[in-house]
């Protein structure tokens, strides 16, 4: 029996990707969120919210990098130089807020803690920038040729990507809302449902920018999804619907949720809006699954042609195999540990 | 020396990996000491070990931190700057690295979080487990890197593509426990122990030093110049092992080390050397027919090869390398003696009474990271003039990226390093140096706090009397 080896990585690596987004962004975006904080009490309980998971959440950029670098190299290889710029700007951002969780706390006057305090906030705020302008050079595509990266230094920086990138910063910011919406109580518990509603808005807004911005890009892309200049094509259209369909119903459902009083008659229980905040970003991610695959280097390079050799991936399909149950078991009893409301003056003791 | 993209990148690479070495190195050890530490507690009961217990895990916990942040960049290095290396080699050498990721870096990165913010949550004997966890995670994450790094010292179990060039396994078991792995393997675990002694020995002198001595500081003295009295001599034979494997597999970068000119039966050692007119290009200070002493696994007759058996674009650059060699070496003996020299007083009972020993003690705490970091050039730029020893040259690994790009990268890469370096460094010596509180156990209240909790320190930054952020 012949397994596909790299369509099974190019799925091992999506998912890992998806990880990523789902649970680092939540914490970027309340990173993001605490530059509006009211005061120092109220930043720390944010970053309460946060503090015992960013490690693990941002483990799985290293999915990204790594896995890409071990399953796929000469997509990695390509893709790398082809965003140098804006990785290492992601990478510094990383850096300062990483740093910040720990930094900010132990910062004794008040210029350093206002220092950290910016880091953290302005650093979470860049790397989701950057990673949603990479998310758009990528389907953008890259220029290659005799397969390495052709094109120039400033490729990635187009009216495009930086849709893409102010989408995913305001993504990850409806992430960390609903995530505050249900680790926090009281007065920051209302902020957060506004925070959050605000920024719904503005994900149905990029949403349907980046879905018709993307559909013109290339043909290749609009003729997937059955769009051409003069008509729609429902044989192609219609089974993909579901897709954007079901993005929109979320949209909707989750501004009922957080428009409703908590604790009024039929409101939604705290954990469902950032449940249904997932959903929407899935809907987006598979969206975007179907326009560009099965490219890895969209619209140069396929899964097949940049796969690592077949011994390779089969050694770390087992290690995946069985390792990724545990991570995903152990990961999921720490949040269990951590589950509940975040109290002020005891950040991390909730009951 | 032209500043182009190739020496732009390495020297990039270079800085951002030896930045990065010093936090695994520090917290593989005290990693290590914490489990031990909580285990003592646990098992004695003993408060003084659950007090040094709490007290370094929030210095721990900076440099995790520090030490996954520049990890990040590590994973990505590979491919903005080295894209050809990575494409070539990226079927043997990838599996060791996503290997890494699934069996270590989710293990310490996960229960890190219960380990900082865990004290209340769960059982002790749980938190232990955490602990222990996080612990080996950074064992097994070092394992994993070694092993790669070892496949590019010492490539075994590959084979090249004719039809693409790039290299692919023959055997994973050869190309993971390659020739140079068990003995840097140990060499590091070590360095890390021993690293982590030091420092742990620095801030017990210090407090001793500033009159600030509590139960645990006596504890931290002990436990730390045991450590290093007991290791140290392992060390150094673990280097000789490394270095005798080196001299198998990579003659080169011996006769670098060593400063040997010419191809001989016998060699001696240089200690010091300058740049002089002679072919050979230098001369210096040799105590003779050292090498049946230093290289007893020689055979007797077996020719040493000298600089003069490899061509000038085989061979590695000598200066650096000779220098970091001796400069380790010389950290190294004198890790050794502050470990000797505490169990002496340790033994006359004067350990704790300052004295020239906490004077020495204190700055030798950095010793330990000087070793690693010039151990770690002598091993790296002894492997040049290749990336994958003999099979792939340094200058045929490089990506396509311009020296703008890269110039750009290396400045921003030291700004920003230099701003958490120096911010992160003054917070663990704060810590690190402020002592225990003298009280036999701590307030119900505040064992209800998280050790590296935001609540936790600021309870610290009263205690000494420092100027506080109000919460506004």
């Amino acid at each position: 029996m012949d397994i596909d080896l790299p369509l099974i990585w190019a799925l091992i690596l999506a998912i890992g990707v998806m990880m990523y987004v789902l649970l680092d962004g939540f914490d970027l975006g309340v990173g993001i969120f605490t530059a509006i904080a009211k005061d120092e009490e109220e930043r720390n309980m944010m970053t309460a919210t946060v503090e015992p998971v960013w490690d693990g959440n941002e483990t799985w950029l290293i999915i990204g990098g790594g896995g890409l670098f071990a399953a796929f190299p000469t997509a990695y290889a390509i893709i790398m130089p082809a965003f140098y710029l804006p990785v290492l700007i992601m990478l510094a951002a990383l850096i300062f807020r990483g740093v910040a969780f720990e930094f900010r706390h132990k910062a004794v006057r008040k210029p350093t803690r206002l220092f950290w305090n910016g880091a953290f906030y302005g650093g979470s705020f860049t790397a989701a920038l950057a990673q949603g302008i990479m998310l758009g050079g990528m389907v953008q595509g890259v220029r290659v040729e005799g397969g390495a990266f052709a094109g120039g230094t400033f490729d990635w920086l187009t009216p495009f990507t930086l849709l893409t990138g102010i989408s995913v910063v305001i993504g990850y910011m409806l992430l960390g809302a609903c995530w505050l919406v249900l680790k926090t109580e009281n007065e920051l518990h209302m902020k957060a449902r506004k925070w959050a509603r605000m920024a719904l808005i503005g994900v149905a807004i990029c949403f349907l920018a980046v879905s018709f911005a993307t559909l013109s890009l290339d043909p290749s892309i609009g003729d997937r999804w059955g769009f051409s200049m003069s008509h729609i094509d429902p044989a192609r259209f219609l089974p993909l619907a579901p897709v954007p369909l079901a993005g929109m119903a979320l949209c909707l459902w989750l501004w009922r949720d957080l428009s409703m009083k908590p604790g009024a008659l039929g409101s939604a229980p705290d954990w469902r809006p950032y449940l249904l905040a997932v959903g929407i970003f899935l809907s987006g991610y598979i969206g975007l699954g179907v326009s560009l695959f099965p490219f890895i280097v969209p619209y140069e390079v396929s899964v097949w042609e940049a796969a690592a050799a077949d011994n390779a991936l089969m050694l770390m399909l087992v290690g995946a195999v069985i390792m990724l149950p545990i991570i995903l078991t152990y990961t999921a009893y720490v949040y269990s540990l951590f589950w509940g409301k975040v109290k002020p003056g005891d950040g991390y003791h909730a009951s | 020396m032209e500043f182009d993209a190739l020496l732009l990148s390495r020297l990039q690479f270079a800085f951002v990996v030896a930045f990065h070495i010093l936090f695994p190195a520090f917290t593989i050890g005290l990693a290590a000491f914490l489990a031990v530490c909580e285990g003592l507690w646990l098992k004695t009961g003993k408060e003084v070990f659950k007090r040094l217990y709490l007290h370094w895990v929030k210095i721990f916990a900076l440099a995790f931190a520090m030490g996954v942040v520049s990890g990040v960049v590590m994973s990505y290095q590979f491919g903005t700057n080295w894209s050809v290396f990575s494409e070539i080699t990226g079927s043997v050498m990838g599996p060791m690295l996503a290997y890494e990721v699934l069996t270590a870096f989710f293990l310490e990165a996960t229960f890190l979080g219960v380990m900082l913010f865990g004290w209340q949550k769960v059982g002790r004997k749980l938190h232990f487990v955490a602990t222990c966890a996080v612990a080996i995670g950074t064992t097994i994450s070092a394992f994993w890197i070694l092993a790669a790094n070892s496949w590019m010292q010492t490539p075994a179990g590959f084979a090249i593509d004719p039809e693409t060039g790039n290299f692919y396994a023959t055997s994973f078991v050869e190309a993971i426990f390659n020739p140079s792995l068990p003995s840097r393997m140990a060499h590091m675990l070590l360095a890390a122990y021993t690293t982590t002694a030091a420092v742990v020995m620095a801030a017990g002198a210090y407090q001793v030093l500033k009159g600030r001595i509590t139960e645990p500081t006596k504890w931290q003295l002990r436990m730390a110049g045991g450590t290093l009295a007991v290791l140290m001599p392992l060390q150094i034979l673990a280097g000789h092992w490394s270095g005798e494997v080196a001299h198998e597999h990579q003659p080169a970068k011996i006769a670098v080390v060593e400063g040997w000119c010419e191809t001989s039966e016998v060699q001696g050692t240089m200690v010091l050397a300058w740049p002089d007119d002679s072919e050979c290009g230098h001369t210096g200070i040799t105590i003779p027919n050292t090498s049946p002493l230093l290289f007893p696994s020689v055979p007797e007759g077996e020719e040493l090869k000298g600089m003069d058996s490899f061509a000038r674009e085989d061979r590695p650059p000598m200066w650096l390398i000779f220098y970091s060699f001796r400069i380790m070496v010389g950290a190294g003996l004198g890790m050794l003696a502050i470990g000797l020299w505490a169990c002496f007083l340790w033994w006359r009972g004067k350990l704790d009474k300052r004295g020239l020993f906490h004077m020495a003690a204190v700055p030798a705490g950095a010793f330990g990271f000087l070793a690693v970091v010039t151990g770690w050039i002598t091993a790296e730029v002894g492997r040049q003039p290749y990336t994958v020893y003999g099979h792939l040259r340094t200058v045929d690994s490089l990506s396509p990226v311009t020296a703008g790009q890269v110039a750009t990268s290396l400045i921003v890469f030291m700004v920003v390093y230099a701003i958490i370096f120096t911010a992160g460094v003054v917070y663990m010596a704060r810590i690190a140096t402020r002592g225990f509180d003298d009280k036999p156990t701590d307030p119900a209240t505040r064992e209800r706090r998280a050790p590296g909790s935001p609540l936790g320190s600021v309870d610290d930054k009263a205690e000494e009397g420092d100027d506080i952020v109000a919460a506004e």
